[in-house]
Order: C-alpha cells, then sequence, then structure tokens
C-alpha cells in the first residue's frame, strides 16, 4: 500500500482549537499524544479493553485507542490536561488524590473521565451507577475500593462547588 | 463505494472493525466514515413498529424511552461492553458487522425485525433472518448501506429477556440468550422465541425450545425441557471463553432465567436485567 494521502483533522481540545494533517490510520490517542503533545491519555491496551486511553467526545467518553482522528473531525474532545483550572485540581480529580483512589496512576486519566462523564449525566450517582460508569476502566493496583470512595466523594464535592 | 471495490469497507462506530482492523483480521483498502451522514441517528415509534436508524448508538437506545417500549431490546442496549464502547458503537455497525459475539442479532431474531437497506440499485427491506449469512458474512452488496432497522411492538402480554454472561464488561459474553413470550389466556404460552447468542457462527434459534413452551402454562417441567433443548441447539467452539461444554451448560442456565424474566414481565412487572459479569 502506497503512503496515504494526509488528511485535515480539526478539532476542538480542552477549549482550544487544533489542527493538524495526519494519515487518516491514525488513531485519535496517537493525534493526541505524538501531534499534540497531550500525553495525559494513556495507552493501556491498545485492544478496546482497559480504557486507560478514555477522553470525552463531545461530552461523551469514547476509548480513544478504538476512533480513528478524522472521526473526531469537527469535534470538542476533553482529556485529563482539561480538568484542572488556573493549576487547582478539578472537584474529581481531588476527590481521588484525597481518596488514594490511585496507586501507579496508569489507568487514572481515564477513570477521572469516566467519573467526570458519569457526574456530568448523574450528579448523584447509586452505587450500581458508579460500578456501571467505570467497567471500562481496568485498574490493577487498586482493588477499586478507594477508587469507589474517590468517585463518591467526588459526588460530593462536585454538589458544593 | 461502487468506485472504490469490494475491499471497501463503510466505517460506523468502529467499536468492531477497529480492533479486527488492528488484529490484522479486517484489512480494508479504504474506509467510508458514515458518521456524518445526516438522518441516520434517530430512534422513532411509528405505526406499531421502532425504527432504528442505522447509527443510533447503543447508549442512545439505553436513555430512549421510546426504545424501552421493548425491554428486552433495553436489555441489550444497557450492557454491551462498557459505556465508551456503547457510548460510539452503533446498531447498524454491529448488525452489519456480524460478529457471532455480538449481541443485536440475538435480541432482534427475538422480535420481529427487518433491516433496510439502501445501495446502488435503490432500497430494498429484508428479514433480519435473511440477512445474515455466516460469520461476519450479510446479505449486503460490497455498496450497500444498512440503513435503517425496524422492530415491530410485540402484542400485549408480551415479554421479553436477554442474558449474557461474560467474564467483565468490556469483552464479548461467552453465551447469550434471548427470550420473547406472549401469553394467551389462562397464562399459556401463546408464542415463544428462543435465539442463543456466541455459541454458532451466527446467532441460533432453537426452535425445539421454543416448541417445548408454546401451549404449556410455562411450568417448571416445560421451562427445563426447553433448556434442555436449547442446550442440544447450540454450536459452541471451545476458546478462551471457556469449553465447548462450559457453554453449553451456560446456555441452559440462561435460556432458563431468561423465560422466567421474560414470563414476568409479559404479567406486567417490571424486572431489571441486562449482561451479567463480576463486580456489576
Amino acid at each position: 500500500m502506497s503512503a496515504a494521502e494526509k488528511v485535515p483533522v480539526r478539532v476542538k481540545v480542552n477549549g482550544k482549537p487544533c489542527e493538524a494533517a495526519v494519515e487518516p490510520r491514525t488513531l485519535l490517542v496517537d493525534f493526541l499524544r505524538e501531534e499534540l503533545n497531550l500525553t495525559g491519555t494513556h495507552v493501556g491496551c491498545d485492544t478496546t479493553y482497559c480504557g486507560a486511553c478514555t477522553v470525552l467526545l463531545n461530552g461523551r467518553t469514547v476509548k480513544s485507542c478504538t476512533l480513528f482522528a478524522v472521526m473526531a473531525d469537527q469535534g470538542e474532545i476533553t482529556t485529563v490536561e482539561g480538568l484542572a483550572k488556573n493549576g487547582a485540581l478539578h472537584p474529581v480529580q481531588r476527590a481521588f488524590a484525597e481518596n488514594h483512589g490511585l496507586q501507579c496512576g496508569y489507568c487514572t486519566p481515564g477513570l477521572l473521565m469516566s467519573t467526570v462523564h458519569l457526574l456530568s449525566k448523574h450528579p448523584r450517582p447509586a452505587e450500581k451507577q458508579i460500578r456501571r460508569a467505570i467497567a471500562g476502566n481496568t485498574c490493577r493496583c487498586t482493588g477499586y475500593q478507594n477508587i469507589l470512595k474517590a468517585i463518591r466523594a467526588a459526588a460530593e464535592l462536585s454538589e458544593k462547588r | 463505494m461502487s468506485q472504490l471495490g469490494e475491499e471497501a469497507r463503510l466505517l460506523a462506530g468502529g467499536q468492531s472493525l477497529i480492533p479486527l482492523m488492528k488484529m490484522r483480521l479486517a484489512r480494508p483498502s479504504d474506509l467510508v466514515d458514515i458518521n456524518f451522514l445526516p438522518g441516520l441517528a434517530g430512534i422513532q415509534e411509528r405505526s406499531g413498529e421502532l425504527h432504528f436508524g442505522a447509527l443510533a448508538r447503543h447508549s442512545d437506545i439505553e436513555a430512549s424511552e421510546v426504545a424501552a417500549r421493548i425491554p428486552i431490546i433495553h436489555d441489550c442496549a444497557a450492557g454491551i461492553a462498557d459505556v465508551q464502547v456503547r457510548n460510539q458503537g452503533t446498531i447498524g455497525g454491529s448488525l452489519a458487522e456480524a460478529d457471532p459475539s455480538g449481541d443485536w442479532a440475538a435480541v432482534l431474531l427475538a422480535l420481529d425485525t427487518s433491516v433496510r437497506c439502501h445501495g446502488p440499485k435503490g432500497e430494498r427491506s429484508l428479514a433480519l433472518g435473511d440477512f445474515f449469512k455466516d460469520a461476519y458474512t450479510t446479505a449486503l452488496g460490497p455498496a450497500e448501506l444498512l440503513r435503517e432497522v425496524i422492530v415491530q411492538i410485540p402484542p400485549k402480554k408480551s415479554g421479553g429477556a436477554y442474558l449474557a454472561f461474560k467474564r467483565c464488561a468490556p469483552v464479548y459474553a461467552s453465551a447469550s440468550a434471548a427470550v420473547q413470550l406472549t401469553l394467551g389466556d389462562k397464562d399459556t404460552c401463546a408464542d415463544a422465541r428462543i435465539v442463543l447468542g456466541c455459541v454458532g457462527l451466527t446467532a441460533i434459534r432453537a426452535r425445539l425450545a421454543e416448541a417445548a413452551l408454546r401451549g404449556t402454562q410455562l411450568t417448571a417441567k416445560a421451562i427445563e425441557t426447553a433448556a434442555e433443548a436449547a442446550r442440544a441447539a447450540a454450536e459452541p467452539q471451545s476458546d478462551m471463553r471457556g469449553s465447548a461444554e462450559y457453554k453449553r451448560r451456560l446456555v441452559a442456565v440462561l435460556v432458563k432465567r431468561a423465560i422466567g424474566i421474560a414470563a414476568r414481565r409479559a404479567r406486567g412487572e417490571q424486572v431489571e436485567a441486562s449482561h451479567e459479569y463480576v463486580g456489576r
């Protein structure tokens, strides 16, 4: 196969318009990490399993390893870099930090984005909703208990804000 | 698509096709992204039917009050993979991919479903049973698009349930069962449809299991006979999700449970059901 002609991708990432010409096969996660140097979004399994690469596309979580960058054209993307504002952690980040919701931290960006998405739909989630919301995010350190705790705390923090 | 030739593929949500491409199990010459086509993502009720645009995402169907008219559809939409995949994957893409482990085929074959396809020769409608030809193979021509999925709303006193059993949320199910029942006078089973997923090259209609229920009062014995017939109808292969024997046993258990839930729903009870996995 000959080298594919590059195609333009125009997206808004964390509120900032971004434009680049990429090979059509470029995955969204590689576009974010390699083109835009936003390396907070991690590649874990690269097989649509682990959720480390989770970002928000037009307000909904997607696994950015399972989307071509061109599919996000004209879309609005939020990555973990877009959560903190003016040096202050997002309530969800704070809740994870305060409740030991992470150990090695590799899965954390994805879990943060899944939590942000959950709270945008259900500000006061039931336990079952929390579990369903992170079923697509694998953590190999924590055993999930502190993550669940962090998400409950995040819901409270977000309410108070 | 006509110009690009037979190796070109349409790209909808990409949640099956992109993983297959990464494993080099699919190597399309070209991809045509249909996500930007307008008017293909609607979910509507029209004259006794539910109409799903091919690009309706699983999560849209999960949240749709219209789709909730048929509980077995909600069971399926709410449990496919995980939130992220449901936000991106589409009903039309799932059917057109015809993965033997896909969820929608079993559910929609348990209902009266047809698909509307659009190609160079115009539009045509197909019963879903005629749409699936083999694993990863459908009746779609190379330049043909699955445009809409149309499901008849079941008659009164009907109920269905879809149960899929999986090791954890993001993986394909080890086995699944879709059961749709209609009750008649005195709580007898007037009609039954039982379809098995993940245990054959395509979803399998377990007709002997259906026959074991029709005309009965859904006694424990009738349900047992149906579950046994479903177990015999399954054609599973041993793989990393379990041995063939394990999957047969699983099928029998899922069918039994699904019949129970379907019957309760047919009697008007609200029962929650969806995919089952550890930690849910």
